[in-house]
């Protein structure tokens, strides 16, 4: 129930919903006021029009007539379109072999710090993990994650700053393979999904790992939970670009929302696999839809909590 | 991705078409497409309630001018009410009577403060001459003073900070400039979460210490709905005076620029537009409800291309296009017009619906040039019929416009190629490919994109 938790924040808006829903027929007014909601989710109008008719089909199946039972109706259909794509949400990391992850997204969306947390549960877990600086474009980002190594004492490969970051990537991975290491975690630059050269730089960060044959294991699009719908075209353009894996969602606790990677899911088919609810790194915690539709809609007691 | 606005508009206002005024019902029907517009930019789904309302009140009834279709009229009221939202008027800095101005900058995590520090630091000290410190009171991220560090020695302003807290760096940092002649500080804070009660705390000390002249709110364009909550907390928390908008740079139409505008009501000063330390720009609130709209600069376009268009020429053209006797002396004034209107590069970057690789491209006005000499070296008979051209006259045409007979030939097929275009284009019925390509402002049938000055022949893009 953790992701529940620390999402209490983010029921606000379903909170308040919740409370005007009491004892109200189903009519349109209440349909609309079920959008706006779902729309301040950040679900984006396609997935908020979709989620509202099923709602309305399913309250007509089951003969409910008053506002009480939307937020549950409304729960179970989140879970059930987040589970419609029978997305497997595992991370892929085989011991006693090298696991290449690589972590992309646009500036700021929180790559580097989940880094580190991923290094963190992974040392955790009795696996060995080496860092990969192949952000070699923001001034000080190698020593950003280096501050991170020396915490954890965990390796850091880096290279010039303004060097090729194929190079690094490609190091890290001889270097896991000499020295028998489980986990490479590849921390990219940041980079707009629309700048073409930049994404065409990833292509070939891409393409120096696979030279080793079956290493790279993850490629982790990092999305901040505040996105808007922009979301849904950085997901596209890097799946696009270098085939997105799955989608670790960051800064959830701070926000309202995370519904665009509802549509992420159904217009992409790629799965979220983790979400960040917090500073801390066991705060990076595995996504779970129902967990998610529940953190999402809120239950009884939560009325009205802000 | 999304569909423009205009696009969308472009059903409804055939049906329009031709009516003198704007029934509530048409209204009605315009503001859902409105809304579905401004929500898939991301604006605040109370603010895009407001806007609506305040633009169903301005166009039930509004008397469709003449030189426009209901369609352009109702997206200049809409652009119209978006520049007002976003502040019509463009702000600007304070500037402390006693100096050092202090300036400092807030923001949740990833939103692109440490960058917006060092861009706003080049600005002030290269193109205003101001004598910039920069701060960094960022001491939760690890290296992000490094990082400040180096930014600063790129854009050779010195960085002050020291290990202690964020309170005393700041308070430490104005004694500094004092001293050392600095007149404007720029402080980098840490990145924080408006729901995080000790670190907006701590925010509000840092403010509350050195008193600063603006507090900017740095906010990503890509943030989504929650960019009202963002701005309500640090408008609740800090004195905040202006907001800067940062990776404007990607295609997030950026409706949070709105929601926090409506929101907060301080101005918008300054665009983060990409990657390099020059890409800061003073924020343009026109341009930016364009953006939000999704229309690129579509009323800049059809502004200029009011202002350069000789109506009564192009009537002529389009006349003799219809039947088939479109010359090449008709093409030169039509190119000539166009030109008019500005470089063909950045014309294209106003059009809606154009694909980023050619947005991106480079486009050589030196083409039209060069097609204009050929043109110019014909004599009037070769210009009104190119068929008489034959290797002696290629030869001498080429001579005079300083080409090659290489060069002749290809404007001389390119023009053929167009003559067919333009004749498929203007039976009615038969939009093809093209059509769907460009997407054509609204209210436009294919037959006024035929009369469009020069749009035949675009020069090639490379």
């Amino acid at each position: 129930m953790k992701l529940r938790g620390r999402l209490k924040r983010s029921r606000a808006p379903f909170a308040g919903m919740r409370a005007r829903m009491r004892a109200r027929r189903l009519d349109d007014e209440v349909w609309d006021e079920l959008e706006e909601t779902l729309l301040l989710a950040d679900t984006g109008l396609d997935t908020a029009t979709t989620l509202v008719d099923a709602v309305k089909a399913r309250a007509v199946a089951e003969g409910v007539d008053d506002g009480d039972a939307v937020p549950e109706l409304l729960e179970r259909e989140i879970t059930a379109a987040l589970e419609a794509t029978h997305a497997d949400r595992a991370l892929d990391l085989e011991a006693g072999r090298p696991n290449v992850w690589l972590l992309v997204g646009v500036n700021g969306s929180g790559k580097t710090t989940t880094a580190a947390k991923l290094a963190t549960q992974a040392l955790a877990d009795g696996h060995s993990v080496l860092l990969a600086a192949a952000d070699t474009f923001r001034a000080a980002a190698a020593d950003q994650l280096e501050a991170w190594g020396d915490r954890l004492g965990v390796e850091v490969i880096r290279g010039q700053e303004g060097g090729d970051p194929g190079a690094v990537a490609f190091d890290a991975v001889q270097a896991a393979g000499a020295r028998g290491i489980d986990l490479v975690l590849v921390d990219t630059a940041g980079r707009l999904h629309t700048k073409v050269n930049l994404m065409a730089e990833l292509e070939k960060v891409r393409r120096v790992v696979e030279r080793t044959p079956d290493v790279l294991r993850e490629v982790l699009l990092v999305l901040d939970a505040t996105t808007g719908q922009n979301g849904l075209a950085q997901a596209r353009e890097f799946t696009d670009a270098i085939g997105v894996t799955g989608v670790v969602l960051t800064k959830l606790d701070g926000s309202a929302k995370g519904g665009v990677v509802m549509a992420i899911e159904r217009t992409l088919g790629v799965p979220v696999k983790l979400v960040g609810v917090g500073e801390s790194a066991d705060d990076l915690v595995a996504f779970d839809p129902d967990e998610f539709a529940a953190a999402l809609v809120g239950r009884d007691g939560d009325d009205g909590a802000t | 991705m999304f569909e423009a606005l205009s696009d969308r508009f472009d059903g409804i206002f055939k049906r329009l078409r031709g009516r003198g005024k704007l029934t509530p019902a048409d209204v009605d029907e315009v503001a859902r497409e409105i809304r579905l517009a401004l929500l898939e930019a991301d604006v605040n789904v109370r603010v895009v309630k407001q806007v609506i309302a305040r633009i169903k009140e301005r166009a039930v009834g509004a008397d469709v001018a003449q030189s426009l279709n209901p369609g352009q009229q109702v997206i200049k009221i809409v652009h119209e009410e978006l520049v007002t939202a976003l502040g019509g008027t463009a702000g600007r800095l304070h500037t402390a009577s006693k100096p050092p101005t202090v300036i400092v900058l807030a923001g949740l995590q990833g939103s692109g403060k440490t960058t917006v520090a060092a861009k706003l630091a080049r600005l002030l000290e290269h193109d205003q001459g101001k004598r910039v410190l920069l701060v960094g009171a960022d001491l939760q991220r690890p290296a992000a003073v490094d990082q400040l560090r180096v930014l600063g020695e790129r854009v050779g302003v010195p960085v002050f900070s020291e290990p202690t807290d964020p309170v005393s760096v700041a308070r430490t940092a104005v004694a500094e400039a004092e001293r050392t002649g600095r007149t404007t500080v720029i402080v980098d804070t840490a990145g924080r979460l408006q729901i995080d009660d000790a670190l907006m705390t701590e925010l509000a000390a840092v403010t509350d210490a050195v008193t600063p002249d603006d507090v900017l709110l740095v906010v990503d364009a890509m943030t989504g709905q929650e960019a009202v909550a963002v701005a309500e907390s640090f408008a609740g928390t800090v004195p905040l005076s202006g907001v800067v908008l940062t990776k404007l740079d990607g295609d997030a139409r950026g409706g949070a620029a709105l929601s926090v505008k409506e929101v907060t009501g301080v101005p918008i000063l300054f665009a983060g537009v990409g990657e390099k330390l020059e890409d800061l720009e003073v924020f343009h609130p026109d341009r930016m409800a364009s953006r939000i709209l999704g229309m690129g600069d579509v009323l800049t376009l059809i502004e200029k291309a009011e202002a350069a268009f000789d109506a009564d020429e192009a009537a002529k053209a389009q006349e003799r296009l219809l039947e088939g006797r479109f010359t090449l002396e008709d093409f030169l004034d039509q190119m000539r017009q166009m030109r008019k209107m500005g470089p063909l590069s950045s014309i294209v970057g106003m059009l809606p619906g154009v694909p980023k690789e050619m947005r991106n491209a480079e486009i050589d006005d030196g083409e039209l040039s060069r097609v204009e000499a050929i043109i110019c070296s014909m004599t009037p008979a070769e210009r009104r019929d190119p068929a008489v051209i034959n290797g002696s006259r290629r030869s001498r045409i080429a001579a005079g416009s300083g080409t090659t007979t290489a060069q002749v030939n290809a404007l001389l097929k390119q023009f053929k190629m167009v003559q067919q275009m333009m004749r498929s284009l203007t039976k009615p019925g038969k939009k093809g490919k093209r059509g769907r390509r460009m997407q054509l402002p609204p209210g436009m049938t294919p037959d006024q994109l035929g009369a469009m000055p020069g749009m035949p022949g675009l020069p090639p893009v490379r």
